[in-house]
C-alpha cells in the first residue's frame, strides 16, 4: 500500500487553488470569470470522476442533474432571497433527488446499455425542460430574474433595478481587491473565492472517498464486479450511492453557474454538455485525484484562448514566414481555432484516449520518471 | 381510421432513417464487437456526399449577357453550370437528379471511409475496454462533424429532390377513402422503398451469398472461423465498410426531407442508438423492426388525442420523450431487447 501525503496534497492544492489571480496572471487567464468557471467545472469533473473513475459507469447524462441544479438556484433567487447558501442547498438537494431516481432505474444495467439509459434520461430530460416543464423552466428563453419576483426574505432592490447574488450582503461580482503585482493587473473577487473554497471543500471530499472503504469497494466494482457479487456483497448500493454522489456534485456546479449569472436555460441539459465533462475527466486523468480539476482547467482555457483567435492574430503570428508559406501555415491553422475550437478538443481527446489512456496526470508522471531515468543514469 | 394510417405513413419515413442507421451500427457491433459513437457521423457524412456531388455538378462558367442590365446598371453576369454547357438538356436533367445520382459517388466514398476508419483507428481497440471504444469514436465523431463545419459551414444546405418527385400521392384515394384524407409526399415514399430494398439487399447478401455466410459463422464464432484458415479480419473490415455506406446512402437520400447540417449525425445518434437497444443488441433483424416500430410509435404519440389522454394521465408533450419512455420501458423489463439474445453485453 502506498502512503499517500493527503494533508500535503491538500495544503499545496488549497494554496494554489486560492492564490489562483496571481500565479494565473502571466498566462491571461486572471479575470474573475473565466477562474470562476475553472473552479464550478472542476467540481462537475470531481463529482464524475467518482462515479467514473472510481466504478467505471460511464454516464452521458450528468448535464440534466447540472441543469436541474441550475434552475433549483435560479428558483431559489426569484422566490426567496438573493443570498446563494439557500440557492445552493436547494440546487444540491434537487440533483441528489433526482440523481436518486434516474440512478436508481438506470443502474439495474451495467456497461454500454447504462451508458446509454444515462443518455437517454438526459435528452428525455432536455426535451421536457423545453416543452412541457415550461412553466417551471420558461422554455427556450430561460429561467430569469423578474423585477416583479417575491423574494420574501430580501428587502427591496432600488425601482426597476434587478438585485445581485450575494453571500451574506458580499456581493458576488464585486471586486473587492485590485491590487497590480509585478505589472499584472490582479483581480479579487468574491464569487471565485466561494466557488474556490467550496472546491477545496469537494476536492477534500472526494480525497476522503478516495481514501475509505467505501471508495475501496467502488474500485472493486470496476476491477471485477462479478466476483464482487460470487463474495457476497450486492454492488447496487455502492454504485447508487456513487451515482447520487457525483450528480450532487453536479448539482453543486450548476447552482454555482446560476450564482455567477442568475440565468438558467436547457441547453445546459444537452447531452453534449454531459459529453463534456467526460472528457474533462478523461483528459485530465481518470481515477486520479487531481486529474479531473485539471481537465476541467485545461479544457475551459483552451476554449477561452483558442476561440479568441482569428485570421488576422494568426497572421500576425506567423508574418515571419516568407511568402506564401505564411497564407499556407494560416489556412492549415485556421480551421482549428476560433470557431472551429472544438476540433482541436475532438483532436486532442482521440490523441490522449489512443496514446495516453492515463490522462494528463498520468502523461506528466512518465515524463518525470524518464527524466528520473535519465538523472540515474548520468549520476 | 384514416387518421390513423395516415400517421402510421408518415412515421416510416423517420423510422426508415432510424432503421438504416440502427442496422449499419448492428452490423458493426454483431461482427467487430465494437460501439460506434461515430455512426451518427457516417450518416452526417453520406449526406454531405451529396451535397458535394451537386456542388461539383453545378460549377458554373460565368458569361456576360450584353442584352441585360442588374439592377445596379452593369452588364448581367450569367452563370451557367459547365455540364448544361456541354451536354445541354441532358445536363440540366443530371442537375435536377444530382440527389440520387450522388449515391453512385456516395457508395465508394463511405466504403473507403468505413475501411479507413476500422483499419486506422478501430483495430487498435478490440482488446481495450468498452468505454475506451465508446470514447474514442466520441472524439472521431467530433472530430467528424468539425471539419464538416469547417468546409461547409455550419447553416443547413437545402437539396432538391429530383422534380418528377415533387409533390404528393394520395394514397387515400386508392384504398378506398375520401380525397385528401391521407397524402403522403413522392420523396418520402421513394425513401421508405429505397431503405427496405437497402434492407432487404444487406439481408440477402448476408443470407445468399458465400461471403455472407462465412460473416454469419464469424459473428458466431470467430475464433473457430479463424482456425478453419479464413482470413475473418478482412471480411469484418469489409462488413465495416458496408455498414458505413448504409449509414451513408441513408443520409444521402434524407437530404431533401431535411437540409444536412453538421449536426445532425449526433441528433439521428442518439436516438439510433435507443432503437438499438430497443431492439436488442447485436441483433439485425431486431435493429431493422426496432427502427420502424419507433418510428411509427413517434408519429402516433404526435397525435392531438393521444396527446391529449396522457396529458390527462400526467404525461403532457408525450411525442417529445415517447422513444425514451419506450427505450427505458423496455430495458428494465426485458433487458436483452425485443429479438436480442441473453447474454450480449451484460457486463
Amino acid at each position: 500500500m502506498a502512503k499517500y501525503n493527503d494533508k500535503r496534497t491538500l495544503l499545496i492544492f488549497a494554496i494554489i487553488v486560492l492564490l489562483a489571480p496571481v500565479l494565473l496572471a502571466p498566462t491571461g487567464a486572471a479575470y474573475p470569470d473565466l477562474m470562476q468557471r475553472f473552479a464550478i467545472y472542476g467540481i462537475f469533473a470531481i463529482g464524475f470522476n467518482i462515479l467514473f473513475g472510481l466504478t467505471g459507469y460511464l454516464s452521458f447524462g450528468h448535464a440534466a442533474f447540472l441543469g436541474v441544479g441550475s434552475y433549483a438556484a435560479v428558483w431559489m433567487f426569484k422566490l426567496l432571497t438573493m443570498n446563494i447558501i439557500p440557492a445552493l442547498i436547494l440546487a444540491v438537494v434537487m440533483a441528489g433527488i433526482f440523481s436518486l431516481i434516474i440512478g436508481y432505474i438506470s443502474l439495474r444495467r451495467s456497461g454500454i446499455y447504462f451508458s446509454i439509459l444515462t443518455l437517454a434520461f438526459a435528452q428525455m430530460s432536455y426535451n421536457m425542460a423545453y416543452s412541457v416543464l415550461t412553466p417551471l423552466t420558461n422554455g427556450e428563453t430561460g429561467l430569469q430574474l423578474r423585477l416583479d419576483d417575491p423574494r420574501i426574505l430580501d428587502a427591496a432592490p432600488p425601482e426597476g433595478t434587478l438585485p445581485s447574488t450575494n453571500f451574506f450582503g458580499l456581493e458576488m461580482k464585486e471586486v473587492f481587491w485590485n491590487p497590480t503585482f509585478l505589472g499584472y493587473e490582479l483581480q479579487f473577487n468574491y464569487g471565485f473565492y466561494v466557488s474556490a473554497l467550496l472546491l477545496i471543500l469537494s476536492f477534500y471530499i472526494a480525497m476522503r472517498i478516495f481514501r475509505s472503504p467505501f471508495g475501496m469497494m467502488l474500485r472493486a466494482i470496476k476491477t471485477n464486479q462479478t466476483r464482487l457479487n460470487y463474495t457476497g456483497i450486492s454492488s447496487r448500493p455502492y454504485t447508487l450511492a456513487a451515482f447520487v454522489i457525483s450528480g450532487m456534485f453536479a448539482g453543486l456546479a450548476g447552482g454555482l453557474l446560476a450564482t455567477m449569472d442568475p440565468l438558467a436555460g436547457a441547453e445546459r441539459m444537452q447531452w453534449t454538455v454531459g459529453g463534456e465533462v467526460v472528457l474533462m475527466v478523461v483528459l485530465g486523468g481518470l481515477g486520479t485525484l487531481t486529474g479531473p480539476i485539471l481537465g476541467a482547467v485545461f479544457i475551459k482555457y483552451l476554449e477561452n484562448i483558442l476561440s479568441k483567435i482569428n485570421e488576422v492574430v494568426l497572421q500576425g503570428w506567423f508574418a515571419f514566414l516568407p511568402g506564401w508559406t505564411e497564407g499556407f501555415v494560416v489556412a492549415i491553422v485556421y480551421p482549428f481555432v476560433g470557431k472551429g475550437w472544438h476540433l482541436t478538443l475532438g483532436a486532442l481527446f482521440m490523441i490522449v484516449v489512443i496514446f495516453l489512456p492515463g490522462g494528463l496526470v498520468d502523461g506528466s508522471k512518465r515524463i518525470g520518471k524518464l527524466f528520473r531515468r535519465i538523472a540515474k543514469r548520468e549520476a | 381510421m384514416d387518421a390513423l394510417l395516415l400517421q402510421f405513413i408518415n412515421g416510416l419515413d423517420k423510422g426508415s432513417a432510424y432503421a438504416l442507421i440502427a442496422l449499419g451500427l448492428t452490423l458493426i457491433f454483431g461482427t467487430l464487437g465494437v460501439v460506434n459513437f461515430a455512426h451518427g457521423a457516417l450518416f452526417m457524412l453520406g449526406a454531405f456526399c451529396a451535397v458535394t456531388f451537386s456542388k461539383i455538378l453545378s460549377i458554373a462558367q460565368i458569361t456576360i449577357d450584353p442584352t441585360k442590365t442588374d439592377f445596379l446598371g452593369n452588364p448581367l453576369k450569367v452563370k451557367t453550370p459547365y455540364i448544361e454547357v456541354w451536354f445541354g438538356d441532358f445536363g440540366t436533367a443530371l442537375l435536377d437528379w444530382s440527389v440520387p445520382l450522388s449515391i453512385a459517388m456516395a457508395i465508394p466514398v463511405m466504403i473507403l471511409i468505413g475501411i479507413t476508419m476500422e483499419r486506422g483507428l478501430i483495430k487498435h481497440f478490440y482488446n481495450r475496454p468498452h468505454a475506451d471504444q465508446i470514447l474514442v469514436t466520441f472524439g472521431l465523431a467530433i472530430v467528424i462533424q468539425e471539419i464538416i463545419k469547417a468546409f461547409f459551414g455550419a447553416n443547413p444546405i437545402p437539396q432538391a429532390a429530383p422534380q418528377a418527385f415533387f409533390g404528393s400521392m394520395d394514397i387515400g384515394v386508392m384504398i378506398g377513402f375520401a380525397q385528401d384524407t391521407i397524402i403522403y409526399p413522392y420523396w418520402r415514399l421513394i425513401y421508405f422503398a429505397f431503405s427496405v430494398s437497402i434492407i432487404a439487399g444487406v439481408f440477402a447478401f448476408l443470407r445468399f451469398t458465400t461471403f455472407g455466410m462465412v460473416v454469419r459463422a464469424g459473428m458466431a464464432d470467430r475464433e473457430t472461423v479463424g482456425l478453419l484458415g479464413i482470413n475473418i479480419d478482412r471480411r469484418f473490415t469489409i462488413m465495416f465498410g458496408v455498414a458505413a455506406a448504409v449509414a451513408g446512402l441513408a443520409g444521402v437520400m434524407y437530404t431533401p426531407i431535411n437540409p444536412p447540417n453538421y449536426q445532425m449525425g449526433m441528433d439521428f445518434l442518439v436516438l439510433s442508438f435507443v432503437v438499438v437497444v430497443v431492439g436488442g443488441m447485436g441483433s439485425l433483424p431486431g435493429a431493422v423492426l426496432a427502427g420502424f416500430l419507433l418510428g411509427v410509435l413517434e408519429s402516433f404519440a404526435s397525435m392531438p388525442e393521444i396527446k391529449n389522454f396522457f396529458a390527462g394521465v400526467g404525461l403532457p408533450a408525450i411525442d417529445q420523450i415517447i422513444i425514451y419512455l419506450v427505450a427505458v420501458i423496455v430495458l428494465l423489463v426485458r433487458p436483452r431487447g425485443l429479438l436480442g439474445k441473453a447474454g450480449i453485453m451484460e457486463d
